[in-house]
């Protein structure tokens, strides 16, 4: 371990000076943070310690939006009442990410940071060869173990999944990242690695999550989060997704319609075109299963992750006819 | 060493009389839960140092440079072990003599042979500096193509498999057998390398003083670890104290000691100060041993009425490229089901892997799954039920040599765990099950078997004029209940109820207990302190009844009881006397006696010992997403006599939660370019969680056995997992149609 300095941040603004500085990174539940530094892919100079900033951890919930402070557990947005009713993708996103004891420590703006899993990412003392890590190294992933790589949003420099569980409710309702006064949407806070894995969240150093906001809907009230892995706990997603609906007056026609994919793409994946191939029809199976196909459009395999385009589809249509049945 | 019982001393349920066969609860348990047992990594001599392995990235070549300066320059690096300036040893680390004797990587050359060998020790002040002064050796490596895969080298048939079985047997002629049969079957399995994963990483704590060494290690095995260590240094093994009271799990790793605890005591030596050693998680894939992949293929023929013709089991395996363990997959064909010819062969290649060994059921694991998932699809093609064909071919003798079986109560295994299932109700075909919610539901069975073992072991027993007593063997408590149930068997030995017994173990500076493995160790060390505790009794016999002023007096040694701190007349209950008296009147503050466990010769030549078990498993399996969830497990198990039913229950519930990993999750996934395994860590190496195991019960099925021992002893510690394992995937096939021959199983399997 290299020696850095540790520093309590009196406020969010000392939180966001000291984290510009060059080798800053902050440090919330550490259950990320911690596991890269010790396997060398984090290197940071300079621990900004934000867990103990006042007013950060709220959860606030009303007819129009639910915000979230940064510093909120994982574990109590998860069992918030008024989440669980008017969002209940996002309680069950949560419900079913890492184990109790990491949602015990893990922060809601860490969660949006989290890295990927992709293993070769994470042993650069064994795999030099990185575009995330190192840009232009190369990617070590091609060719070799890609069972758990994206299949959806990927370039020749990575196909590194993205394996958050929040963060595909959130981008399935519209939610938006407050960094301070400014906002982004969920969608525009992820980037696609294109040319440039490195940089993976429009986010500049010297800025700071300090809460999400999540546009009440009726679709976002009557939505569910359904992930599919092999274990049945602590395991990230073979293939999920985050679904809501809202029907019209006759209770089958679909009015409004959000879906949203983990574990197969390289940033929480909107799929608009199932949402607009079932829009305004009747929610009927057949049309349910075929629309579904829509959402692993474009999507290329690297081998062993090949299951992940048969599996998709279906588990988008599970949730849509789950939804639908609820009604 | 004794155990520090501060304040559990009085365990939950003890009672008067008779300690074997009481649930008893683990004495160690209240430490355990309370952060008060000192496992090795715990320890902290004056002035230690910490060392940190330096591994190789590379599966094959050699180490061209290390930057030891940049290691040492690092503030609080105190040295750099490297070949260089690596101690002398008494003996190659690459000598073998014997097959236990496990070659060994301690810095005798610069040669890599797999990812993750030792290549350098940074020992420094700090854990931190360690770690950092490893990280800047920067290793430059000349690399060699790594052999990967079983296809990844020319394969050949090995000497000896296993402990030294031959690779090649058969009984009668398969091809005759196959050739006659009215329905054949033939299949190919696969299972993947796996990795002990004890909770507790290898660690030692070493403090040489002169020619004497002080070690803190977890060890399956102190007597042997002491030998090798010993022979290693060139020095007396009563030199060497090792203790171990407590183990975080082994499962077969720490059966030998191995290259990186070898080498903290290196380090200790070339620092002349204590030196902790702990491995990280990912370095515990290499150089401390693994389960082999292997590659099976079955072929069964069978007759009109369902009768087994032939059994022909082949395997693959993989060993290092520089040593011997040859998993002995095909064996399981050799002890469960009656057939006039079977034949069991192996090949294997040499990978460039760390040596496998013995992994929880070596051989018996992987060679059950293949087995019992071709005996459900040979039962299938003759259109019976697999409990029913494999009543049909219940071996009455050992198929492979003819020999009885000192006892076997499969039939009431199958009979009680099937009717605690249900089993009566399956329907034969599969795809036929399914729940309110829509699940594929299946049902499979599978006959679990591990043999009777017995090695070597000694204990002393010492009875004392206060009237308590004192046990004390080397043994090793993995977290298997070592403590407790020889504790029980000491007492009953002593004539003493349990809280007048105190009972040392896991020391090696006390009787050697032998080994705990094989399933043998509570049957071997049980006996040593049964035997003891019989040895000292009758050294307390005799001085009572030769003895006038004893109401024992002329009963003879044969004439008396010992039963809760006194000795009886046999035929004359009211007369007798307290030891107390006894030793008094002698004017002695204690006696004492020694005993060994071993197998006898005779009864091993006669018989075929075993244990025996049926599992039947429900799986319910998500028709869109080939998800897999066992719903139920029960398990039915007949190993002789039960020392604590709480702890064998234990046993019997790990070892098939065991096989729940086997089918459904555990596989070390290697990169084919480089050898490296992908999933070094407990993140993605799978085990199951417990949301993946709902029900599981284990009914104890009664058995005695005359011949296996004295008291009647087989083992528990594997046998869950064989059996368990098959029905699982059988039950997987039940559910969907869809036969699985990999594992574990995967979704993508079951995608279709
Ligand atoms: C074994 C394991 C399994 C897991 N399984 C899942 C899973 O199934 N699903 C899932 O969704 N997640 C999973 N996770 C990830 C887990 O949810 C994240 O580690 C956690 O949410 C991170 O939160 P934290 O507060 O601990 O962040 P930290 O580790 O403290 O920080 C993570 C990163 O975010 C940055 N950061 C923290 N707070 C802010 C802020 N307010 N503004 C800007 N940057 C910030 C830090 O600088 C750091 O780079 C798993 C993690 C582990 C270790
Ligand atoms: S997939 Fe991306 S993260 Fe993984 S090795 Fe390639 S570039 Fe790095």
């Amino acid at each position: 371990m290299r020696d850095f300095s540790y520093l309590r941040a009196a406020s969010v603004d000392a939180a966001r000076q000291a984290a510009a500085l060059p080798g800053a990174m902050l440090l919330a539940g550490g259950t990320t943070l911690i596991d890269l530094a010790k396997c060398g892919v984090a290197e940071p100079e300079t621990l900004v310690d934000i867990t103990h900033l006042k007013g950060l951890n709220g959860i606030e919930v009303s007819e129009r939006s639910a915000i979230i402070g940064a510093l909120a557990k994982m574990g109590h947005v998860a069992d918030h009442a008024d989440i669980k009713s008017r969002f209940p993708a996002v309680s069950e996103a949560l419900w079913q990410a890492a184990s109790a004891q990491i949602r015990n420590m893990a922060t809601i703006g860490g969660n949006l940071m989290q890295r990927t899993r992709c293993p070769y990412f994470r042993d650069p003392a064994n795999f030099p060869a990185c575009n995330k890590r190192e840009p232009g190294s190369g990617c070590s992933a091609i060719g070799g173990v890609t069972k758990g790589h994206a299949v959806l949003g990927t370039s020749d420099a990575c196909i590194a999944m993205y394996p958050g569980d929040l963060a595909v409710a959130l981008v399935a309702f519209d939610a938006v990242v407050h960094l301070g006064q400014s906002q982004v949407p969920v969608d525009d806070f992820f980037l696609l690695p294109g040319t440039t894995p490195d940089r993976e969240h429009a986010i500049e150093p010297g800025e700071m999550i300090t809460a999400i906001e999540i546009p009440g809907s009726a679709s976002a009230r009557r939505s569910t989060y359904l992930k599919i892995r092999d274990r049945q706990s602590y395991e990230f997603a073979a293939a999920s997704a985050a679904v809501g609906i809202e029907f019209e007056a006759d209770g089958r026609t679909i009015r409004d319609l959000r879906v949203a994919l983990g574990g197969v793409a390289t940033k929480p994946w909107r799929a608009r075109a199932v949402e607009d191939a079932l829009k305004g029809k009747v929610l009927e199976p057949d049309a349910v299963r075929a629309a579904s196909l829509l959402a692993v459009e474009g999507a290329t395999d690297h081998g062993a992750n090949h299951y992940k385009i048969e599996l998709a589809p279906r588990v988008v249509a599970r949730a849509i006819l789950k939804m639908g049945e609820t009604a | 060493m004794t155990l520090e019982l501060s304040l559990n001393q009085q365990p939950a349920h003890a009672r008067q009389g008779s300690s074997i066969g009481q649930p008893l609860t683990r004495r160690d348990g209240f430490l355990k839960v309370t952060g008060g047992a000192r496992y090795a990594a715990d320890n902290h001599p004056p002035g230690m140092l910490y060392a940190v392995l330096a591994v190789s990235s590379i599966a094959r070549g050699r180490v061209a440079a290390l930057d030891t300066e940049a290691a040492k320059a690092h503030k609080g690096v105190v040295e750099v072990m490297t070949p260089k300036n690596r101690p002398a040893l008494a003996i190659d680390p690459d000598a073998k003599d014997n097959p236990f004797m496990f070659r060994l990587d301690l810095l005798q050359n610069d040669q890599v042979r797999y990812p993750n060998q030792s290549i350098a020790v940074v020992i420094a002040e700090t854990l931190e500096a360690a770690t950092e002064g490893a990280a800047l050796l920067s290793p430059r490596y000349e690399a060699l193509p790594a052999r990967v895969g079983l296809d990844g080298a020319k394969s050949f048939v090995p000497r000896g498999v296993g402990i030294g079985g031959p690779a090649v047997q058969h009984k009668g002629d398969v091809e005759t057998g196959l050739r006659s049969a009215k329905t054949r079957i033939e299949a190919t399995y696969e299972t993947p390398a796996q990795y002990h994963n004890a909770m507790e990483p290898h660690a030692i704590v070493v403090a040489w003083d002169g020619d004497r060494l002080s070690i803190d290690t977890p060890s399956q095995g102190l007597a042997m670890a002491q030998g090798r260590i010993a022979g290693l240094f060139g020095i007396a093994p009563e030199n060497i104290h090792i203790r171990s009271p407590f183990l975080g799990g082994g499962f077969g790793s720490k059966g030998m000691i191995s290259g990186p605890q070898v080498l903290g005591i290196l380090a200790a030596r070339l620092v002349g100060r204590p030196v902790k050693l702990v491995l990280r998680r990912e370095q515990m894939y290499g150089p401390v041993g693994h389960r082999a992949p292997t590659r099976q293929t079955l072929r069964m023929g069978m007759d009109g009425e369902g009768r087994l013709t032939a059994i022909d089991h082949h395997a693959r395996t993989a060993s290092s490229t520089f040593d011997d363990f040859f998993e002995p997959a095909a064996d399981a064909s050799h002890t469960l089901y009656a057939s006039p010819a079977i034949a069991t062969s192996h090949d294997a290649v040499r990978l460039d892997t760390g040596t496998p060994l013995f992994m929880r059921a070596p051989g018996e694991a992987t060679g059950s799954i293949a087995l019992e998932s071709a005996i459900d699809e040979a039962a299938h093609a003759c259109g019976m039920d697999p409990l029913e064909f494999r009543l049909r071919n219940y071996a009455e003798v050992e198929p492979m040599t003819g020999k009885p079986f000192s006892s076997k109560a499969l039939r009431e295994c199958y009979r009680q765990a099937a009717e605690t299932f249900g089993w009566a109700s399956r329907p034969l075909q599969p795809r036929l099950m399914r729940d309110a919610d829509g699940f594929l539901t299946g049902w499979g069975m599978g006959t679990a078997t591990f043999p009777a073992l017995m090695f070597q072991a000694e204990a002393r027993a010492v009875l004392r004029s206060d009237g308590s007593g004192l046990m004390e063997t080397g043994a090793q408590d993995m977290g298997q209940g070592a403590w407790t149930a020889f504790a029980q068997i000491a007492a009953d030995g002593l004539g003493l109820d349990i809280d007048r017994v105190e009972f040392r173990a896991g020391s090696s500076d006390l009787p050697n207990a032998g080994i705990a493995g094989g399933s043998g160790h509570t049957a071997t060390a049980g006996m040593a302190i049964h035997n003891a505790g019989a040895a000292v009794i009758a050294r307390l016999a005799d001085l009572a009844t030769g003895n006038e002023a004893s109401p024992l007096f002329g009963a003879g040694n044969e004439g008396v009881l010992a039963r809760g701190g006194r000795l009886y007349r046999r035929d004359d209950e009211s007369r007798g006397e307290s030891y107390a008296e006894i030793l008094m009147r002698a004017g002695l503050t204690e006696i004492e006696a020694h005993g060994k466990g071993a197998p006898d010769p005779a009864s091993q030549e006669t018989y075929a010992k075993h244990a025996h078990g049926a599992v039947f498993a429900e799986v319910k399996v998500d028709p869109d997403f080939g998800q897999i969830r066992v719903t139920r497990l029960v398990g039915a198990f007949a190993a002789g006599r039960v020392i604590n039913p709480r702890l064998v229950r234990s046993q019997y519930y790990g070892g098939m939660i065991w096989g729940i990993s086997f089918a459904l999750h555990e596989e070390a996934i290697t990169d084919r370019r480089s050898g490296r395994i992908q999933n070094a860590n407990l993140a993605e190496y799978h085990v199951p969680v417990n949301a993946d195991v709902p029900s599981v019960e284990a009914l104890l099925v009664h058995e005695d056995d005359p011949y296996v021992n004295a008291l009647g002893i087989k083992g528990v510690g594997e046998i869950g997992i064989t059996g368990t394992a098959g029905a699982i995937a059988n039950a997987v096939w039940h559910a969907t149609g869809v036969r699985p021959r990999r594992f574990p199983i995967r979704i993508e399997d079951l995608l279709g």
